[in-house]
């Protein structure tokens, strides 16, 4: 089968060399899923890379692995496909070229939003707010009036919302992954939530060298969960602010709060994890050309939670404004490049995961 | 460590870490000695899948019972009663607390793979292969303190009577001696030295391909029956499948093996049939037709088949050769056209057939009135596309090696045993197989000698 780029036609030759083999077979998804197939379109491919959890087992446990002559390096070649395929089912279009340029974009997004955030304050209230907004009821809305950051924020996160979907949905179609059921997504959603693949079949995740640990797994925990709670906090702000009329500064013991401080430290911990163990890491097992959308995927993140935190020790301070037009920043330059980032491998991989479970019930009721 | 070793083991695969490992748990200083460089350290062990151990009951991984008696059964029916018996026995005994041992060195099993399903109750197949299996033992040999260094190849060996002495080493750096107060013999065969094949097979060895490791030449085997141990097995003895002709001359690997002949028929290179496609099911089928085409002329022979068969065995690396009619097939194989043109068509008129194809047991569909008929599985070869794969000996291992004793000690020429030498694995597998092979025995032959020979060696230390 002919293939749109080298990534996939390597991809394609991997599949026929472990389709004669088999021996990765127990170590995870992709393999499995693999089996059912003797002949792979682009969506196979990609629906296969975005099942692989890049734990690097089946490189230390390939007999054929470079120096040897079939060269078999099946993380690596599926970390490009993966890392590809996030550009190609992007949307819009013009938009592609970002994945690329990831970390330049994020630096220059975070400088321009700040920037405008302090601008905004300077000219929405008189310029010593920026200095003196700690000792104002309001606290953050003597800044920038609730309206005004609903209305930004908003329209961030409706855009990332369209456009996340729209990349979704190209992923879905071309990875042939329609007709799952309710079952396919609590599979799905049960081993996205524990990353039941990235334990290398039981050993934990391979990273500086043929040793395996599990601390991978546990810095991504950290991360997701971290990311999750900042979530649940902001959801639960809007209950209270809209449902309950009860109005922000809340105290640090309310829930929002409580959720925020929590997820914040996850946000934290998790990424300088992740990125520690990405510095050690063997760089055959990752894709070339993409360091700045992995990193800066997670300094973004760091940041966010960071400064969040922040927000909650030193809010009192005459550094409030400062910090808040950089968690600010942060936040919208999230948002705004969550659809052109490593942000999309989560929902692309619980798809790839949804459509596995499908594919293994019909392959076991046709059997 | 500097000085002398207890335990010197030579080679670095199954055999010599099993063997390591159980030296170590017993108290005394090993070394371990490997030809290879890391990455292909273990040669033919980095290629497994499965080991055959016998059980009293099925497992999380293990399908159903397989008792010693049977394993023994079948150990005599695959080498035509050629194995010795004691050895065999006390093998196949200390095979049921192998299966738990291993898994304490950190080694893992997984249910059959796909594809394998006739081994699952027999095999216990490791999770994630060979090397992953091999890289647990490293760890767990590292971690007790085992010494390892690649590519050092013991070359040369000093006996006095009965007793070694010392080593000759060959690294890259030039040779060094090593002293060690026992020897632990596991390098494996000598099938990657074509000319010593040469020596059982003639000629025909130089189109013979090697299965796995190029670094497994049998210099150490040389050494010790130059020194005084008694020689097991000659030759041509030696595990041989028929693999794709395309594979590379050495350590092509699993991926490289044909499976398919039942869907078709087999032909030399004058187009003509040599042998009952139909004879047996797998695995017999799959071992006998390395010899098979070892025996044939230029060592090469082609399995044909048509469309409806292509996607009935487990697939292999190379795609198979594709043509619209019989005629265009053989130009691509090189054979005679008309010869080719009229096997098949003889071949199809010969075919009763008519009862249901089940190509996992003999279904009795035959031809007749050939000169050699296909007595199960035969199907016109009729609609295209045609396909065929060409094949040649693919040589897995082989049996001549050292004589050991019930201990895994070697014995000397006259027949005593020695006093610190032990074997274990390819380069002792003669003991056990005189000829024949049954799926996984290779490395049941390492593990359990292996261990023995750790803990025979140990205990000779003490
Ligand atoms: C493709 C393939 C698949 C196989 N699959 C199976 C299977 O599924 N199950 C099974 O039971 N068997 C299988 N076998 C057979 C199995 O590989 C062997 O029986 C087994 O690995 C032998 O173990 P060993 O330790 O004796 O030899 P090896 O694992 O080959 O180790 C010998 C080592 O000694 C080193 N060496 C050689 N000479 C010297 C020297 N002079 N000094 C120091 N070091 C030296 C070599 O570099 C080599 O690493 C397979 C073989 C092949 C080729
Ligand atoms: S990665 Fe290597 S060992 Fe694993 S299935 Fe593929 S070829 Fe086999
Ligand atoms: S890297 Fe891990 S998850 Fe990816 S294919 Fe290999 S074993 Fe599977």
């Amino acid at each position: 089968m002919s293939h749109s780029t080298p990534a996939l036609i390597e991809a394609d030759r991997l599949m026929t060399v472990c389709n004669s083999c088999r021996y990765c077979e127990g170590l995870c998804a992709v393999f499995p899923a693999m089996e059912l197939k003797r002949s792979f379109t682009d969506g196979d491919l990609n629906h296969l890379a975005n099942l692989c959890h890049n734990c690097g087992a089946c490189y230390h446990d390939c007999q054929f692995t470079p120096p040897h002559e079939f060269a078999v390096n099946v993380p690596g070649t599926l970390a490009q496909v993966r890392a590809e395929s996030y550009a190609q089912y992007a949307w819009p279009k013009a938009a592609r070229p970002l994945f690329a340029r990831h970390g330049t974009a994020l630096a220059l997004g975070l400088m321009v939003t700040t920037a405008l955030f302090i601008a905004g304050f300077v000219a929405a209230s008189d310029p010593g707010a920026l200095w003196s907004a700690h000792q104002d009821d309001a606290r953050f809305y003597a800044l920038m009036p609730h309206n005004a950051m609903i209305a930004v924020f908003g329209a961030a996160f409706a855009w990332m919302i369209l456009a996340i979907t729209m990349g979704a949905r190209a992923f879905w179609r071309d990875t042939g992954a329609s007709q799952t059921g309710s079952r396919d997504h609590a599979q799905a959603a049960h081993d996205a939530a524990r990353l039941t693949y990235l334990d290398g079949g039981g050993m934990g995740c391979f990273n500086d060298d043929d040793r395996p640990d599990d601390r991978r797994r546990m810095w991504h925990h950290f991360t997701f969960y971290g990311f999750l709670l900042c979530f649940a906090a902001t959801s639960l702000a809007t209950i209270y602010h809209y449902l309950l009329g009860w109005h922000a500064p809340y105290s640090w013991h309310s829930g929002p709060a409580l959720l925020g401080i929590a997820g914040g430290i996850g946000l934290v911990i998790g990424p300088i994890g992740l990125l520690s163990a990405k510095r050690g890491r063997m760089p055959e097992l990752g894709a070339t050309g993409f360091r700045g959308m992995e990193v800066g995927f997670l300094l973004i993140l760091l940041l966010t939670g960071a400064t969040g935190l922040a927000l909650r020790l030193l809010g009192e301070t005459t550094l409030l404004g400062g910090l808040l037009a950089l968690h600010l920043g942060a936040v919208l330059t999230f948002f705004l490049t969550m659809p052109y980032g490593k942000f999309v491998h989560g929902l692309y991989r619980y798809l790839a995961l949804a459509r596995h479970a499908r594919d293994l019930r019909h392959h076991k009721t046709a059997k | 460590m500097t000085g002398r070793w207890d335990v010197l083991v030579a080679g670095g695969g199954n055999a010599a870490l099993c063997a390591a490992i159980a030296a170590r748990r017993a108290g005394r200083s090993v070394l371990v000695l490997e030809k290879a460089p890391k990455f292909y350290r273990g040669g033919n062990t980095r290629h497994t899948r499965n080991m055959r151990c016998a059980h009293d009951t099925a497992t999380g991984t293990l399908t159903g019972p397989y008792t010693g008696d049977e394993f023994m059964r079948d150990l005599l029916r695959v080498t035509s009663g050629n194995t010795d018996e004691t050895l065999a026995r006390m093998m196949i005994e200390r095979s049921y607390d192998m299966l738990e041992w291993i898994q304490q060195q950190g080694v893992r099993f997984q249910p059959s793979l796909g594809g394998t399903l006739s081994l699952g109750r027999t095999n216990s197949f490791f999770l994630g292969g060979g090397r992953s299996m091999l890289n647990a033992l490293y760890r767990t040999a590292q971690r007790l303190g085992v010494e390892v260094r690649y590519e050092h190849e013991v070359t040369e060996v000093e006996i006095d009577g009965r007793s070694f002495r010392a080593a000759t080493v060959t690294t890259p750096e030039g040779k060094t001696r090593i002293e060690a107060r026992s020897l632990i013999a596991a390098s494996g065969g000598f099938q990657a030295d074509i000319d010593w094949l040469k020596q059982g097979w003639g000629e025909r060895a130089d189109n013979f391909l090697i299965r796995g490791t190029p670094h497994n030449r049998g210099s150490l085997t040389r050494a010790l029956i130059d020194n005084g141990v008694q020689q097991i097995g000659d030759a041509t003895q030696c595990h041989a499948v028929a693999i794709d002709a395309r594979a590379p001359k050495y350590d092509g690997g699993i991926i490289t093996r044909l499976d398919c002949v039942v869907f078709g028929i087999v032909v030399n290179k004058n187009a003509a049939r040599f042998y009952d496609e139909g004879e047996d099911i797998w695995p017999k089928r799959y071992a006998i037709w390395g010899r098979l085409v070892a025996e044939q002329p230029d060592q090469i022979a082609y399995i044909v088949f048509d469309a409806p068969n292509l996607e009935k065995f487990m697939p292999s690396l190379y795609p198979p050769v594709q043509a619209d009619s019989i005629a265009e097939l053989a130009g691509k194989l090189s054979l005679d056209p008309h010869q080719l043109t009229e096997t098949i068509h003889d071949f199809n008129a010969a075919v009763v057939g008519g009862r249901p194809f089940d190509h996992t047991e003999p279904d009795g569909n035959r031809t007749e009135g050939l000169g050699i008929d296909k007595t199960n599985w035969a199907k016109r070869i009729e609609t295209a596309p045609f396909y065929a794969y060409p094949v040649r000996p693919g040589i897995t291992f082989t049996y001549l090696g050292t004589r050991v004793n019930d201990r895994a000690r070697m014995v000397m020429k006259d027949g005593t045993p020695a006093e610190n030498m032990f074997a274990a694995g390819e380069i002792m597998a003669g003991n056990v197989l005189g000829q024949g092979y049954a799926a996984g025995i290779g490395m049941t032959i390492g593990a359990v000698f292996g261990r023995l020979a750790g803990e025979e060696a140990a205990a000779y230390v003490a």
